[in-house]
């Protein structure tokens, strides 16, 4: 699958990376100490927080895979967004963000050291480090495979390309031009896709005509007409909808360890809020995100459904690129719809957008790891702070540029390892992302539970940690023919989908970390005063009082609006 | 952060849509080119929608200039 692009595609793509790079270029003066250039000096609107804070987690990979499932799935894979991520944003926003925001921490891992003690600080700190690192490595990869498949251009280049502008625009802008930059990637990312939707509707139809074509393509598979277009409707036995999984497995793994660990306690994301401007700004950030975060399928899984009528209709002439196995690469699904659907002009938008969305997942992963790099690992154990505020901040200022060259070098070799040792590279980012689900466990703990103390949340990280690792060392999905995907010590038990699996390795972490957090917690004794941890737990800090903002300012009245909103596309698409 | 990010975007999106619209307008004619797109301009009509989006975000710009 390689597209002709035209002039015209690529001067939309030049303008477009001539604005990102002016972005960077406009806010250097900015950047006089580490404060400008770690945290964007707290001084960001909550819309634009909001957008960002969003756009970081529409990367690239997302929005390909997201696409993919939708003709896997069809109108099932809603559920990562109405159940697995908007109830969490909702969550943070209210309850963890004046805490996260509130305590003047700089980072989660720094969150950490203030509630409970300098070991767990260090435990996150290098986890997340790490994997930051190796994230954005892997979708510089992605991103240059990509170019080089569909564009035909050279590998080397186009990583080598990708890398220097997300270092060009976070080393002269920092975390304030990774913030405008993903503002920016938002709206081109929507307005690129654009249309794409509208033609793919279009070409079937609208949304009866899709509903239709996809009724016999799920008679076909041996479900209710209706299955690929219903989002709860057939979730009463596993087998009866494309995603295999019952309501209340979705209800429990999706909507909440797996969302929870993901958006309440992911520094990457956390920190677009935390750069906010103030405290009710702070917490309006995730759920100014949310409003647009719930129309996204519209925008990425309706056409990926497309596809799957269009798939299944031999008039149509569409097919995914196929694998060595002779399965299709439901990956490629949007840029099979890109290449489908769009003339020269309009296919440079297409193109350009994803490259944003690309570049968003970079950008976002080295501006989180040079803050918990530079604060979390260099102030706290090579050069603390000294009495000279003004020289600390523009030391750490060196610092923080110094380690967004680093993070990138390291990006770029991480990028290479994938190349060679793909699989290998996968399974690291699997095992780094067992990280969340026990963090979720001990900062909720720690923020609505005083009595918990730092050895046993450390006990409690390392241990869910372990758990984790355990469990995925000793369950493999169906059908795996890769250690990657688990069952690297022996299969002792083998789940039906993969989504299964990590929602149960997510829930053994969990549980584990809680149960060992809360028993140590109560066999240790408590070693920071109630006076210490003010702002840091909620049984402790004084009530956010909003009787001063006008009422569509409130964060009560954005959640009940948020909430108001997924219920009624609930309803609609049940 | 001393820079309003709509100002950039509105820039942005002002010049493509200017771009697309014109290369709408020129490639009219084309009639294979737009098969793909069921004969639908698809070009002109991304072009002015993305020029008005440019032009509101660029006027919220002007107006919050004014009331400082």
């Amino acid at each position: 699958m390689t597209f002709q692009l035209a002039w015209i595609d690529y001067l939309v793509m030049i303008i477009y990376f001539a604005f990102v790079l002016g972005i960077g270029w406009a806010l250097k003066k900015f950047m006089k100490g580490a404060n400008a250039f770690l945290e964007a000096g707290r001084s960001m609107p909550a819309w634009v927080a909001g957008l960002a804070f969003i756009s970081t987690n529409l990367g690239a990979l997302e929005v390909m895979g997201m696409a993919g499932s939708g003709a896997k799935y069809g109108m099932l894979t809603t559920h990562f967004y109405w159940v697995g991520a908007i109830p969490a944003m909702v969550f943070l926003a209210l309850f963890m963000m004046p805490f996260y925001y509130g305590s003047k921490a700089r980072s989660v891992p720094e969150y950490l050291k203030l509630r409970y003690d300098e070991k767990t600080r260090g435990l996150n700190a290098i986890l997340f480090a790490v994997m930051t690192v190796l994230s954005s490595g892997i979708s510089m990869y992605a991103l240059a495979i990509l170019m080089e498949k569909v564009l035909g251009w050279n590998f080397h280049i186009s990583l080598i390309l990708s890398a220097v502008i997300v270092l060009a625009y976070t080393y002269l802008g920092g975390l304030s031009s990774a913030i405008y930059n993903e503002v920016l990637q938002f709206f081109i990312i929507v307005i690129g896709l654009l249309p794409v939707v509208f033609l793919s509707l279009h070409h079937v139809g609208g949304w009866s005509g899709l509903k239709e074509s996809l009724g016999n393509v799920a008679t076909s598979n041996g479900f209710a007409p209706d299955a690929y277009t219903s989002m709860w409707k057939y979730t009463g036995t596993a087998t009866g909808n494309p995603l295999g999984v019952e309501w209340y497995g979705i209800l429990a793994g999706l909507g909440f360890v797996l969302s929870f660990g993901y958006w309440c306690t992911n520094f990457l994301i956390v920190q677009r809020a935390m750069a906010a401007e103030s405290t009710v700004a702070a917490r309006n950030t995730p759920l100014i995100g949310a409003i647009p975060k719930m129309f996204v399928p519209f925008l990425i899984i309706v056409p990926g459904m497309v596809a799957l009528a269009l798939m299944n209709d031999p008039s149509a002439n569409f097919a995914l690129p196929k694998n060595e196995a002779g399965q299709p690469i439901y990956d490629y699904t949007i840029i099979a719809l890109l290449k489908q659907y769009l003339p020269a002009g309009v296919l440079g938008l297409g193109i350009t957008a994803l490259l944003a969305s690309f570049m968003s997942g970079m950008a976002g992963n080295i501006s989180a790891f040079n803050t918990v790099w530079t604060y979390d690992i260099y102030q706290s154990y090579i050069r603390p702070a000294s009495n000279d505020k003004e020289a600390d901040e523009k030391h750490y200022l060196k610092v923080g540029r110094l380690a967004t060259i680093f993070g990138v070098l390291v990006s770029i070799a991480a990028a290479y390892l994938a190349s060679m040792f793909g699989n290998i590279m996968d399974f690291l980012q699997t095992i780094f992302s067992m990280i969340n689900a026990p963090l979720f466990a001990v900062i909720f703990l720690g923020m609505f539970w005083k009595r918990a103390t730092g050895h046993a949340a450390f006990t409690g990280l390392l241990a869910g940690f372990l758990i984790a690792l355990l469990h995925h060392g000793l369950t493999a999905p169906a059908g795996a023919n890769t250690l990657v995907k688990g069952g690297w010590i022996t299969v002792l038990h083998v789940y039906p989908v993969e989504m299964a699996q990590n929602f149960w390795t997510a829930i053994f972490a969990f549980s584990t970390s809680a149960i060992i957090t809360v028993v140590l917690s109560l066999l240790t004794p408590k070693v920071k005063t109630d006076e210490e941890l003010v702002g840091l737990v909620y049984s402790l800090t004084p009530k956010l009082k909003e009787e001063n903002v006008p009422w569509y300012k409130r964060s009560s009245s954005l959640a009940i609006l948020v909430i108001l909103l997924v219920i009624i596309l609930t309803i609609l698409f049940w | 952060m001393g820079l309003d990010i709509k100002y950039p975007i509105g820039l942005m999106f002002t010049l493509m849509g200017i771009i697309l619209t014109i290369y709408g307008l020129a490639t009219m004619s084309d009639v294979t080119m737009y098969q793909k797109s069921f004969n639908i301009n698809i070009n002109l009509w991304s072009g002015i929608g993305m020029l008005i989006f440019g032009l509101i975000m660029l006027a919220l710009v002007k107006k919050k200039k004014k009331e400082e």
